[in-house]
């Protein structure tokens, strides 16, 4: 049954075979047996998700369940939830306990689904393996020796290790989308303005943005169904008709144009990776795909821009955390001044201070023309590189990642090869596109172990049912997204 | 040497709106501590701005007030500065692209043959949002926070360095006062800090086209205050150069109780705002629509309002603009005029009578308790000669004092003007019959007499007979 | 352009980050890595284009002038650090 998906599951729901508190258990149980390893979980509070099962049985009873109704989601520590501790990853809101509900959390609960837990996640959302948790380290499954990428590194694991149905993600950089490649699941970043950042810890904000992390394409339309919509609370929310992102899963791709762009192929690519991704485009010829060759010319450019609009917006939104309202405060301080850099000191992580005092400096007086100004501009020629490519295709394929999952450790100490890991992820980020990754198949590691590899699918603006559509008939075709890690039981 | 001033004002106003800025908190005064704070208002994570349209009406209002241009396009940035009233760590302001652009206002400085008009140069507004307070001795060392006022809407008001005396400063302030008042998008309140200036002062060598180093005054809020803090800067400021010292830039805070201005020690370290678009908040735009729209609802400007009152009623220069001071008052003024009331004797009384009253209990004209009709009233039995203008001042005095409408007053007080020829004659009769040597005195061309007959007559008839007549009665009896 | 250790305790203090001598070190090898990464940009030639701030070309959404907040103060500063009398208690703010 833990290799169900969402709708199999709600079927199961609907057709009371099962109940949302027995489902709800099972899952729980699992979390007791397997998350003190995997720690893909900071927070459970069984009390308030077995009430939330029993009251979608109630709405299951009264013939008012919906699709997700009484299925279990973990959700990212990202998102402040009512009642709930809401850490976000990091020692600054150990103790914090949300005071109100974000807008993904409402959506959820208004769909009767029941909150599971809150996942791991890397401090802020900043990193690239989950090992900048406050809360420590997150397993791969497929390798526990490995990490699960990052920053939704604990929704990744806790999907792949069956912990849940599905779990919610949030993208800045490629945080929904290299955990999902690197863990074996599918995972959405929906385009900018979709998902309502309301209630969503803001690392970057105008980048931003929340989705699904599933099993199957299928799973994430309806996902994308309860998280999409205008909310007039974030004032970056797009006032857009309601879409049903599952009506066009089932269309035949017959003449959709694929772009490869070149420079995803490019030097940096691991040749392990390189291998399945070519593989998968094979697969779509066969679904009657014709391949185009573009150019995104300045792909290489996302990261040097990225690491300077992030850190800035970050520098600025982590500023809130100061000691006085709520979130840490230093136990012995002096005065004012002491107070702030002693509670900031100890509450913060290694890695969300360089990224402040990056962004710090980057917009510090005589740097902001040479380095947000400019980044701000490069910003524009990579959104007007997707502008031109889809000019020429419906959809752009290439690896999410450059590598499979890398070892524990072997990256920590050094942030720019970490940075290296979302090279294909960040453009996308930029342009505020949507940007999908799929399981495409397995590389074998030098230990012997077989892991993951992601496909990525970028689509136009507001082209999320059609990325689903690829993806779904991918998922007809192939069973990557159906395996299990082993010693999961 | 001989020294000139130069000031510059930046003025931040309350903008009268139910609730913040940019969340649905409420922004009435008065509260009790963080009664008021919404999670945005505490900058809880994750929480985001919503820009509240009211704000931006009255930013519009105020650029069509002062002739400006209105941004199509204006860009919120972030103002990043560590303080505790300040709970996001950044204040929410415009920058580079603020919402109301060049315009200009003209001020009346002096009274009486020194008044002299002088235009002074608006150089922008823009909407930003208020910070909390620190509220001190809540324990021994520490402060206390309290946020209700976090997030108020305000909209800082910024003045070229046009000002050359601290007069002209006051001058300016006064009728910006008065004009955010008149366009109903700032209460004006100063004790409140619904209103509240901060001064640019430097000097420098008279006629010197360079400007000297300057000290800002900050959160000014009084008009007195201001007087006094700029002329104890600019003495400060000329004898510490004439001392052979420098002034460096410093913001600085007035002390009422001594009358001097010391530096802040807390800005002391050089800021670095790092001022950076907020990605929370998209451009503002506003379209010569929405311009339309506000305009439409916008009142009569007090300057257009002087040219009319000028041409219509053929009120003086002086008088226009002093009716025109204050949207209480030329709506008080009007509205005396449209009970029928002559123009020029409902002047005369508005910035007399009434205006010293309200000077002397130092109140709006808003709480007058004579009410435009009940001026009116009054006016009215003066214009038919039912009171002397001497009675006139009486009921004046007891409607004040609430003691009933004109008329009533009039007939308790038997204030009524006696127009009868024939009770005249008498009383003038007897008065003659009674001062002989007056009248002997009179007629050996004494014109002095005349007037205390006249005086006598008055008394004589308990102040009640009509003055114009016995002047008449008693030139006809002595032949005059 | 290089950084050096001072610059990076100027940064930390902008920033209310406390770092000590080692720390400095340590950040500042980290700080010049990403910094020479993001050097990159510089050889790009960006004259006349417009920086981009947002992904759509949308502008700024208002809301109506509305009372949608109440008083919550006892449930918000149930988590906070101190408080006193509704107020938060910092360490003496001096003007």
């Amino acid at each position: 049954m833990i290799n169900k998906s969402l709708k199999q599951l709600g079927a199961m729901l609907q057709g009371k075979e099962i109940s949302s508190v027995e489902l709800t258990q099972e899952f729980l149980n699992r979390i007791d047996r397997l998350n003190p390893e995997i720690n893909a979980f900071i927070t459970l509070d069984k009390d308030r998700t077995l009430s939330q099962a029993r009251r979608a049985d109630e709405m299951l009873s009264a013939g008012k369940g919906t699709a997700l109704t009484g299925l279990p989601i973990g959700q990212k520590d990202i998102f402040v939830a009512k009642g709930w501790r809401t850490t976000c990853g990091s020692k600054m809101l150990e103790t914090f306990i949300g005071p109100y509900d974000a807008d993904i959390i409402e959506r959820f609960d208004a769909a009767g689904a029941v909150n599971l837990g809150k996942t791991n996640m890397d401090e802020f959302a900043m990193g690239s393996s989950n090992e900048t948790s406050y809360f420590g380290k997150v397993q791969n499954p497929w390798d526990r020796n490995r990490v699960p990428g990052g920053s939704s590194g604990g929704s990744a694991a806790a999907v792949a290790a069956r912990l849940c149905a599905a779990a919610t993600g949030t993208d800045t950089g490629g945080s929904i989308r290299q955990p999902a490649s690197l863990c074996g699941l599918s995972g959405l970043k929906p385009t900018y303005g979709l998902a309502s950042r309301f209630g969503m810890i803001a690392f970057a904000s105008s980048l931003d943005q929340s989705g699904p992390m599933a099993k199957s394409c299928e799973d994430m339309a309806l996902m994308m169904n309860v998280i999409t919509g205008f909310d007039k609370r974030d004032s970056t929310s797009l006032n857009r008709e309601k879409e049903d992102y599952t009506r066009a899963l089932n269309k035949p791709l017959a003449g959709l144009k694929v772009g490869l762009p070149k420079e995803y192929f490019a030097e940096g690519l691991g040749p392990e990776v390189a291998k399945v991704v070519q593989e998968a485009i094979v697969e779509y010829k066969k679904l009657g795909a014709q391949i185009v060759d573009i150019s995104l010319p300045n792909t290489q450019l996302s990261i040097p821009v990225y690491y300077v609009l992030a850190p800035a917006e970050a520098s600025s939104n982590l500023s809130r955390y100061d000691g006085v309202r709520y979130g840490h405060r230093a136990k012995e301080y002096g005065d004012l001044m002491d107070m702030y850099c002693k509670s900031r000191a100890e509450g913060f992580g290694a890695e969300v201070k360089r990224r402040i005092l990056i962004g710090t400096y980057v917009l510090s007086a005589g740097y902001y023309d040479a380095y947000y100004l400019k980044a701000q501009q490069i910003r524009r020629l990579i959104a007007q590189d997707f502008e031109n490519a889809f000019k020429q295709c419906d959809i752009i394929m290439g690896p999410t990642a450059p590598s499979t999952a890398f070892k524990t450790g072997e990256k920590a100490d050094d942030p720019v090869a970490m940075y290296l890991q979302d090279i294909y992820t960040i453009a996308v980020n930029l342009a505020g596109l949507p940007g999908m990754s799929i399981p495409a198949g397995f590389a074998p590691s030098e230990d012997g172990k077989r892991l993951p590899v992601g496909l990525q699918i970028i689509g136009n603006y507001f082209d999320e049912a059609r990325m689903l559509n690829v993806g779904h008939a991918y998922q007809q075709v192939t069973d990557w997204h159906t395996q299990m890690p082993e010693g999961i039981e | 040497m001989e020294w000139e001033v130069v000031i510059g004002l930046e003025t931040h106003t309350q903008l009268q709106t139910k609730t913040k800025i940019f969340s649905g908190a409420s922004t009435a005064f008065g509260s009790e501590p963080n009664t008021q704070a919404c999670v945005v208002s505490l900058a809880f994570p994750g929480v985001l701005p919503v820009l509240n349209q009211e704000a931006v009406k009255c930013a519009i209002k105020f650029g069509l007030a002062v002739n400006a241009e209105i941004a199509p396009r204006s860009v919120f940035a972030r103002k990043n500065y560590f303080y505790p009233d300040l709970p996001k760590g950044y204040q929410i302001s415009q920058y580079e692209l603020p919402v109301v652009g060049k315009g200009s206002m003209t001020i009346q400085v002096g009274s009486g043959d020194n008044a002299y008009e002088k235009t002074i140069r608006i150089t922008r507004a823009h909407l930003e949002e208020d910070a909390g307070k620190s509220v001190h001795g809540a324990q021994e060392g520490m402060s206390g926070i309290d946020l209700n006022r976090a997030g108020t809407p305000l909209l800082e008001i910024v003045t070229e360095p046009d000002m050359r005396s601290a007069a002209e400063a006051v001058a300016y302030a006064k009728k910006l006062h008065d004009l955010v008042q008149w366009i109903g998008i700032c209460d004006g309140n100063m004790q409140e800090g619904s209103f509240r200036c901060d001064v640019n002062v430097s000097v420098r060598p008279k006629g010197s086209d360079k400007l000297g180093t300057r000290r800002e005054i900050k959160n000014l809020n009084s008009f007195k205050f201001m007087q006094q803090a700029i002329e104890f800067e600019t003495r400060w400021q000329i004898e510490t150069l004439e001392d052979g010292g420098s002034i460096h830039q410093a913001t600085v805070l007035f002390n009422p109780d001594t009358g001097e201005t010391r530096a802040m020690r807390s800005k002391e370290e050089a800021n670095d705002y790092r001022y950076f678009p907020d990605p929370d908040l998209l451009p503002l735009a506003i379209s010569e629509n929405d311009i339309n729209t506000v305009k439409a609802q916008m009142p009569e400007l007090p300057e257009a309002m002087k040219a009319r009152f000028e041409a219509q009623f053929g009120l003086a220069h002086y008088d226009a603009n002093a009716l025109t001071g204050s949207r209480g008052t030329a709506d008080y003024f009007v509205a005396t005029v449209n009970e029928g009331s002559d123009a020029k004797l409902v002047a005369n009384w508005v910035m007399g009578s009434i205006s010293a009253k309200l000077n002397a209990e130092d109140k709006d004209i808003s709480a007058s308790p004579i009410s435009p009709s009940g001026l009116a009233s009054l006016i009215k039995r003066i214009q038919d000669g039912t009171i002397s203008n001497n009675a006139a001042k009486q009921v004046f005095e007891a409607m004040w004092a609430g003691e009933g409408d004109a008329d009533q007053i009039i007939e308790s007080k038997g204030l009524k003007q006696v127009s009868d020829t024939g009770a005249i004659e008498a009383i003038v009769d007897e008065v003659l019959a009674a001062n002989a040597s007056m009248v002997e005195e009179f007629k050996a061309g004494k014109e002095k007499a005349f007037n205390a007959l006249v005086g006598q007559a008055m008394k004589a008839s308990k102040g009640k007979a009509n003055p114009a007549q016995v002047n008449e009665i008693l030139k006809k009896k002595l032949g005059a | 352009m290089s950084l050096k250790s001072a610059d990076i305790k100027r940064i930390a203090h902008l920033a209310r980050i406390e770092v000590n001598d080692i720390e400095a070190e340590a950040t500042l090898s980290k700080l010049t890595g990403i910094l020479g990464l993001i050097e990159q940009m510089q050889a790009v030639d960006t004259t006349g284009i417009v920086p981009m701030s947002h992904s759509q070309d949308v502008t700024q959404r208002l809301r109506e002038d509305i009372v949608t907040e109440s008083n919550q103060r006892e449930l918000f500063q149930s988590i906070a650090p101190a408080v006193e009398e509704g107020l938060y208690l910092v360490p003496k703010v001096i003007e």
